[in-house]
């Protein structure tokens, strides 16, 4: 049997706070398996981003027990397992597109022509080859988060966190952006973690959808994608696609529920 | 763009050079009258504001007599090829000006190393701002002779006890814009620094660095200014007799107001240069940089 890529058994985390301690996760379990791409969906406050960054060992879980490839998510870090892919593209307005991309390999020590080459053939994934120069202020703001996936992609990690990337950006854009990122995916074989309040594009890119409620935040389904990998964007108007949106939907109100 | 922006500010500098002229009018006045009056001659009010705007020591000089006093001890002095003699205001304002130079260094060189002490560092984070604050609330007049007697007192003579007015004058907005601004970056910055495992001197030269640099010129600016005052504060107290600082005392000894007016104007000039010029290098830079659109 293979290994699950992110294994969690039973992870808890207290956030003790001025006003008395938050129970951002509870009893959360959950694997992933090595090419899967997971999102995450359910009401503001349930501990998606908690979870994330649990992941990338940015918080460390108060109970039960994380393993990423095998290892903790400290050392994993250490191993470079992950890119981390957050709402804002948080580029630095000093550094050209390509030297943003640049940053985590200058960091990590990659030798001048491994960087360049890397920062060439991400910029080339994300489909902004030509834009290398430029400097943030003068790409739009898809623009801005595609690099910054690129720059989450160059040190070649195989897992991609990302907490509601195209959360500020409007339909159309992030339709295009999610087609993109389907292709990227299937080409590129990554593991993905994707946080989104979409539940159409939650549907559209994952194999597999975890449902979570809040107070304390924890995960009341996951739903496995039994669509097909290749998706062109109209597949979101076949049936299949619409009764699991429908499945989703129910999910997060029977999450709600326990509210009131 | 430029005759839009010129002509607000001639029209303030003409009503500025106007109230001038007119408080030099009613100030002297009375100086005319009276010597008028001891030598028992009438004067038409021609001849009164004529003479106010001529006195040797007037009470308010006209702004022309102090151009024609700046342009005597400078401009004019370099014609003559004594541009470092004693009268010459370039002499004093090269006096004042490398003291000031050395001051802003130095509060300068101190004021980011305190800056990067705190932010890095929770103990000085604690102790160190009370300090800093506290050396400020101390008015540079009382302290400026005390420095300059003990260090007098252990030989230390010259340039460096002005400049180290100076440096205690312009280390604080440094340290007050540089700790602003290396701490600028926000949480998801540094989150993601951190996912890089990127070590603390990464983040601060990657980083922390770079997201200062608006900020510093900012602080440079009014540490460059009080680095002047500081100077000319710390030829004060000595009785000096070089820089502009001493410039201000003789006339003011001496009664030679158009004197001191002059000293005052070159000093306001220097200021406004250096202060330029610290903005033109800001914008240089930012704009290597790519900061600046
Ligand atoms: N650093 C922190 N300190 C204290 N409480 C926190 C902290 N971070 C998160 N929380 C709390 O933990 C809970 C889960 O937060 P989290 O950010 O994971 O939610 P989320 O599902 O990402 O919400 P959203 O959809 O709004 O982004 C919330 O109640 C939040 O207030
Ligand atoms: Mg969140």
């Amino acid at each position: 049997m293979k290994t699950p890529v992110i294994k969690a058994d039973h992870l808890d985390l207290v956030f003790q706070t001025n006003d008395g301690p938050v129970q951002a996760l509870s009893d959360v379990s959950l694997d992933v398996e090595k090419g899967d791409f997971v999102s995450f969906i359910g009401p503001s406050g349930c501990g998606k981003t908690t979870f994330l960054r649990c992941v990338a060992a940015l918080e460390h879980p108060t109970g039960g027990t994380l393993r990423v490839n095998g290892m903790t998510p400290d050392m994993a870090r250490q191993e470079r397992s992950y890119g981390y892919v957050f709402q804002a593209a948080g580029l630095y307005p000093w550094r050209t597109i390509a030297r943003n991309i640049r940053l985590p390999l200058e960091i990590m020590g990659f030798s001048k022509a491994e960087q360049e080459t890397r920062v060439q053939k991400v910029l080339e994934l994300v489909d902004l080859a030509g834009f290398g120069n430029k400097y943030p202020w003068q790409l739009s703001g898809g623009m801005q988060q595609r690099a910054s996936i690129a720059r989450a992609l160059a040190f070649d990690a195989d897992i991609l966190l990302m907490d509601e990337p195209f959360g500020a950006l409007d339909e159309i854009v992030r339709d295009h952006l999610n087609e993109q990122l389907l292709e990227l995916w299937a080409r590129t074989q990554k593991t993905c973690l994707f946080v989104t309040h979409s539940i159409p594009e939650a549907v559209y890119l994952s194999t597999k959808i975890v449902v979570m409620s809040p107070r304390p935040g924890r995960i009341t389904d996951v739903i496995d994608n039994t669509l097909p990998r290749a998706r062109p964007l109209d597949i979101r108007d076949t049936p299949e696609f619409l009764e699991i949106a429908h499945r989703v939907r129910e999910g997060l109100r029977a999450g709600h529920a326990y509210d009131d | 763009m430029m005759t839009r922006s010129v002509l607000p500010i001639l029209t303030v500098v003409m009503a500025i050079v106007a109230l001038w002229y007119g408080g030099a009018v009613l100030m002297n006045k009375r100086w005319t009258m009276d010597q008028a009056a001891r030598a028992g001659v009438e004067l038409s009010l021609a001849e009164v504001v004529a003479d106010t705007l001529s006195q040797d020591r007037p009470k308010l000089p006209a702004p022309h007599q102090v151009i024609t006093e700046l342009w005597n001890t400078t401009g004019a002095k370099v014609l003559e090829g004594r541009a470092f003699s004693k009268r010459s205001l370039i002499f004093h304002g090269w006096i004042t000006l490398s003291a000031t130079l050395l001051g802003f260094a130095i509060g300068t060189g101190l004021g980011i190393a305190l800056a990067v002490g705190i932010v890095h560092n929770r103990a000085m984070d604690m102790s160190v701002m009370p300090w800093a604050i506290a050396s400020q609330t101390i008015p540079i007049l009382a302290i400026a002779p005390m420095i300059i007697v003990v260090l007098n007192s252990i030989g230390v003579q010259g340039l460096l006890p002005k400049a180290i007015i100076s440096a205690y004058l312009s280390f604080f907005p440094v340290v007050v814009g540089m700790v602003k601004g290396l701490r600028s970056p926000d949480a998801m910055q540094l989150d993601l620094m951190r996912t890089y495992s990127a070590s603390g001197t990464q983040v601060f030269s990657m980083l922390r660095l770079p997201s200062s640099m608006p900020y510093l010129f900012t602080s440079l600016k009014v540490g460059m200014a009080a680095s002047l005052v500081g100077a000319i504060v710390g030829e004060l107290p000595t009785g000096a007799i070089r820089g502009l600082g001493a410039r201000l005392l003789a006339g003011s000894y001496y009664g030679q107001t158009v004197q001191i007016w002059s000293a005052l104007f070159a000093a306001a000039i220097l200021a406004a240069t250096l202060v330029g010029l610290i903005g033109l290098i800001q914008r240089i830079t930012l704009k290597r940089m790519g900061m600046a659109r």
